[in-house]
């Protein structure tokens, strides 16, 4: 099964209107609930990202038999520097972030915790792409 | 602890899930930063915030956290409260500072989550 939302850069209103779209996916999936949570927590946190740094973005998603892949890319400033921003505290958000109470420098190590793989690959001055991939079957998971 | 005992502790209003009173807390976390909610274990979870925006309850619906109350004398947007009545999400609003809350609930019984 394949999922498509569309995100909008800079609209907090909407931000994470994706993520609960397709946590009811999974739950009429009967997906185990526990597993739902580090989907859609890991999904979530790459959504506000977008939100909070690209102009726009575009989430894929792939719903296999034993995993989900969650494609999630965007046109904006990219990460200059992606292993300083999987340190936990490091964060270029501005103001606005904080003030939704996000921006704290833990988004992506949280998506990392959540997901089984995490591939980022980003380009300065026009994007980033997160593939995130969750196994559905937690007893018997195939790590990277 | 029921939700109930909860209002009648933190002398709150229910805004929002009426109905839902009976159920159980065992747990609270506090907190303004919703990077942190998005990290703890939500099981029987009360989250206590003075953060009044969407993504508030965005953050519980992702969280899997059904109780939230609400300090310092914030109200709710009609847009927070869509949300969660769409995600049987109980909301209390409370005038005590987020330190008053925490100390009467934690007093009354109420476990941290670490």
């Amino acid at each position: 099964m394949l999922f498509e939302y569309s995100i909008k850069g800079g609209d907090f209103s909407t931000a994470g209107q994706a993520s609960s779209r397709f946590k009811k996916v999974l739950q009429q999936l009967n997906v185990p609930p526990q597993t739902i949570k580090r989907i859609v927590i890991a999904l979530y946190e790459a959504e506000v990202n977008i939100v909070a740094h690209a102009f726009e973005g575009t989430i894929n998603i792939e719903v296999q038999p034993g995993y989900v892949v969650m494609t999630l890319t965007d046109k904006g400033p990219g990460i200059p520097d992606i292993e300083k921003a999987m340190e936990v505290g490091y964060s270029t958000a501005s103001p606005k972030v904080r003030e939704m109470g996000f921006g704290a420098g833990m988004g992506l190590s949280n998506i990392k915790n959540n997901a089984d793989i995490l591939e980022i690959q980003s380009k300065i001055n026009q994007g980033t792409t997160l593939k995130i991939t969750v196994n559905l079957n937690q007893e018997n998971v195939i790590k990277e | 602890m029921k939700l109930s005992k909860v209002a009648e502790i933190l002398n709150a209003s229910v805004v929002c899930g009426k109905e839902n009173l009976s159920r159980e807390v065992t747990h609270a976390f506090a907190s303004d930063l919703m990077s942190d909610v998005l990290t703890i274990d939500s099981r029987n979870l009360l989250l206590l915030t003075g953060l009044t925006n969407v993504q508030t309850i965005r953050t519980s619906e992702m969280a899997d956290i059904q109780n939230i109350v609400i300090v310092r004398n914030k109200k709710v947007t009609p847009e927070m409260l869509e949300i969660a009545k769409e995600n049987d999400i109980v909301i209390l609003e409370c005038n005590y500072s987020l330190f008053r809350a925490c100390g009467k609930l934690f007093t009354a019984g109420l476990e941290p989550v670490y």
